[in-house]
């Protein structure tokens, strides 16, 4: 990627700067810059702030799960349960964690990495590495953003109005039927039903808006075999979230229709059957574990690019390995489910085709090591979150090939071995590709350096305490401890006890990053508008930092 | 003007690949329906197809075991339970099964039966000519009905490497009450 942008930057950055003067004045005022924004870089700035609020509430549940999960027994729960409904007994707090895991799991999936990855860096980017002026509909992605915000309300407020046996939704986030039908009467649960609804919805128009964008509005050179890898991530993952969300939508609307409206889609007495919303949903789940990977490959090979001072190493093969990877995406979904009493044909067939995704994924993991092979290396923070990427990556990938034999799984399913292996691949490599990304863009969206020494600190001090929290849970799910369990045998204390002081090494790595946040926002060095060097080639850098609002009045060329 | 249409296109196009895939997820439903009766998943046993079986099934000297189970939903106040626990049979010979009904409460009560058998891969040649299954049921108080089921295992099952062998097969219903508005979808 080094050469794409070779003639840019004098160029564009010229335009740039001079066309930041002359619209600095046509900025709006507060409310109509931020609540009736069109503005690529204000909208992707509003997802950012978003996915970390809704971070937060996710990442506060997890520390009251793992606070619970420390001692065997059950000992905070019907205290919690009791600030939603004062009159909760052990009964609503076992409930209660229902409804934990299953908002920790929904926020995080659908209000953290979904809207951090594409709503926030990629709405930021893409138009930029493009060299595009906005995004195409820019008055849709505005739409997207509120509709996720308003998605994230009702998922809160569901937990306050009755769902079965206790307040809230606790069906888990794959909202399997019949807990989720008959098994959970009361509003809650039609609450976060809709709420998936609005926030597929908003990906749904999000990802429109991506493709046109980038099929559309590349400025002129700029050939799809030329864009920047982050964008031909983006590219894939719309694709993904168009062919992928439609089929939850109907999913979880058969489930509304089945609780309220006496249907029988997924109800054995009327002729249906609860495998079936399975299928559907494991259709759409399946897609939707690489929605959340995918941009973050595309950060980590631009970030492992710069720092190594090398073009990516086999640009087509990580560009077309992405696609494959998006293509199997969809026809391996029932390895979710080798349980549900398939036949061995069936499970051979989902066993082989699991692990030819790690082939495409292999070719990634080369490539990135390949990139670095030889390369000028500098270990910068953003380098350092994409290095831990990498190995988070792979451990979670080996699991995962583990986890793809039909045999094996029905040994390990449900159990931590697979929460285990899912936050290996999600909450460390998503999340580390995310914080990569954070710290390697955050210079150009504020205009202001982070504190490198509170950056190494925030990623080893999450790196170790994210480390000491899962993978004693690979000890746990062997041993046969069961996921979404609030109790557990003696036998199984001392890996909890291990995973829970985790989690609390984790929180302190928390820290570092937010003082971090407000040390670069108030007295960060000013960042100049590449500072990293002749690594970085891609077009943002060639603009200012903040870039102006609105760039590229005049369009690079690309030779 | 120009890229504005043509953004209107590929985003139109777009729209229409989103819509046709609500569509797809909606038409699971038959399809799962006619995938489980054609490959007998899920334990799903074959209909009597007259036209299928104009040419006599050859009857081997092999058995086979006939297990039948009889459940009752919670909400259903009835008993139900097979005349016999068990039958052995010829393949390819027809056989019957009978399986007793009785409303144990006050007022007439309509129940419909879901089945399957089991082991999953015996429910392809697991085939019924006549039975219960196909229709509602209502029951005055008190009353007992005898329910025939008419069946044969298709000789075909020796022939398949997953399902050859299975030497008992468990034949299950389960009667559920049928509320007004709910009917098989």
């Amino acid at each position: 990627m080094t050469d794409i942008a070779a003639t840019a930057p004098a160029h564009g950055a010229e335009h740039a700067h001079a066309h930041a003067h002359d619209h600095d004045h046509d900025t709006p005022g507060f409310f109509v810059r931020w609540f009736m924004s069109t503005n690529h870089k204000d909208i992707g700035t509003l997802y950012l702030i978003f996915a970390i609020v809704a971070g937060i509430v996710g990442g506060a549940i997890s520390g009251m799960m793992r606070l619970e999960l420390a001692e065997p027994g059950i000992q905070y729960l019907t205290g919690w349960a009791q600030w939603l409904d004062p009159a909760a007994t052990e009964v609503q707090g076992k409930h209660m964690w229902n409804v934990l895991i299953t908002a920790h799991g929904l926020i995080m999936v659908f209000f953290m990495v979904m809207p951090a990855m594409i709503g926030g860096f990629g709405n930021w980017f893409v138009p930029l590495m493009i060299g595009a002026p906005d995004m195409a509909f820019p008055r849709m992605n505005n739409v997207s953003f509120w509709l996720t915000f308003v998605a994230f309300i009702m998922l809160v407020g569901s937990s306050f109005v009755p769902g079965g046996s206790g307040h809230g939704a606790g069906t888990g986030w794959t909202v399997y039927a019949p807990l989720s039908t008959s098994g959970s009467v009361g509003p809650a649960v039609d609450m976060a039903i809709f709420s998936l609804h609005l926030a597929g919805a908003a990906s749904i128009l999000g990802a429109i808006n991506f493709i046109t964008t980038i099929f559309n509005m590349r400025a002129p050179g700029m050939t799809l075999h030329k864009m920047p890898l982050f964008v031909w991530s983006v590219l894939v993952t719309a694709f993904l979230l168009l062919l992928a969300l439609p089929v939850l939508a109907a999913a979880i609307t058969m489930l509304l229709t089945d609780r309220n409206f006496g249907t029988t889609f997924y109800d054995a007495t009327g002729g249906g059957d609860p495998v079936l919303y399975q299928h559907l949903f494991w259709f759409f789940g399946h897609p939707e574990v690489y929605i959340m990977i995918l941009p973050g490959f595309g950060i980590v090979s631009q970030i492992i690019s710069t720092f190594s001072r090398k073009p990516v190493f086999g640009y087509l093969g990580m560009a077309y390995a992405m696609v494959a990877i998006g293509v199997v995406g969809f026809i391996v979904w029932a390895h979710h489910m080798f349980t549900v009493g398939m036949s061995v044909n069936l499970k051979m067939y989902f066993t082989a085709a699991t692990m030819v995704i790690a082939v495409p994924t292999g070719i990634k993991i080369f490539s990135w090591i390949a990139t670095m092979w030889g390369g000028s290396l500098s270990f910068k923070t953003p380098m350092m979150w994409s290095l831990g990427f990498i190995f988070m990556f792979t451990v979670g990938g080996v699991t995962g090939v583990v986890l793809a034999n039909g045999g094996v799984d029905t040994n390990l399913h449900d159990t931590y071995y697979v929460v285990a292996h899912f936050h290996y691949v999600l909450s460390l490599g998503a999340v580390f590709s995310l914080f990569a990304g954070f710290y390697y863009w955050f210079p150009k969206m504020s205009g202001r350096m982070y504190n490198e020494a509170l950056g190494q600190l925030h990623f080893w001090v999450f790196f170790i305490g994210v480390n000491v929290m899962f993978f004693p849970q690979h000890f746990l799910g062997q041993q046969g401890m069961p996921r979404r369990y609030p109790d557990y045998a003696e036998a199984y204390a001392y890996w909890h006890h291990i995973s829970s002081l985790g989690y609390v090494i984790m929180a302190v790595g928390m820290i570092f990053f937010f003082v971090n946040i407000l040390y670069a926002l108030f007295a960060g060095k000013k960042a100049a508008d590449n500072p990293w060097g002749e690594g970085a080639t891609t077009l943002e850098w060639t603009l200012s930092s903040p870039p102006p609002f609105h760039q590229f009045n005049e369009l690079p060329r690309i030779s | 003007m120009k890229t504005l249409s043509r953004n209107a296109k590929t985003g139109s196009l777009a729209a229409l690949l989103a819509v046709a895939m609500v569509g797809l997820g909606f038409a699971a439903v038959p399809l799962y329906n006619l995938f489980c009766r054609v490959t007998g998943f899920g334990g799903t046993t074959q209909r009597y197809d007259p036209v299928a079986a104009a040419e006599t099934p050859k009857i081997l000297s092999d058995t086979i075991s006939v297990r039948f189970d009889a459940n009752v939903s919670p909400k259903l106040p009835w008993k139900f339970y097979p005349e016999h626990p068990t039958d052995t049979v010829s393949i390819g010979a027809r056989d019957m099964a009978i399986f007793i009904a009785e409303n144990a409460s006050p007022h007439p009560v309509v129940g419909t039966a879901s089945f399957n058998v089991t082991p999953d891969a015996a429910g392809k040649y697991f085939t019924k000519i006549q039975c219960f299954c196909f229709t509602q049921q209502m029951l005055k108080p008190g009353e007992q009905m005898r329910m025939p089921v008419l069946f044969f295992v298709d000789p075909k099952i020796k022939d398949d490497p997953d399902a050859k062998d299975i030497e008992e097969i468990t034949l299950s219903y389960t009667f559920h009450p049928v509320d007004g508005d709910k009917n098989a979808s």
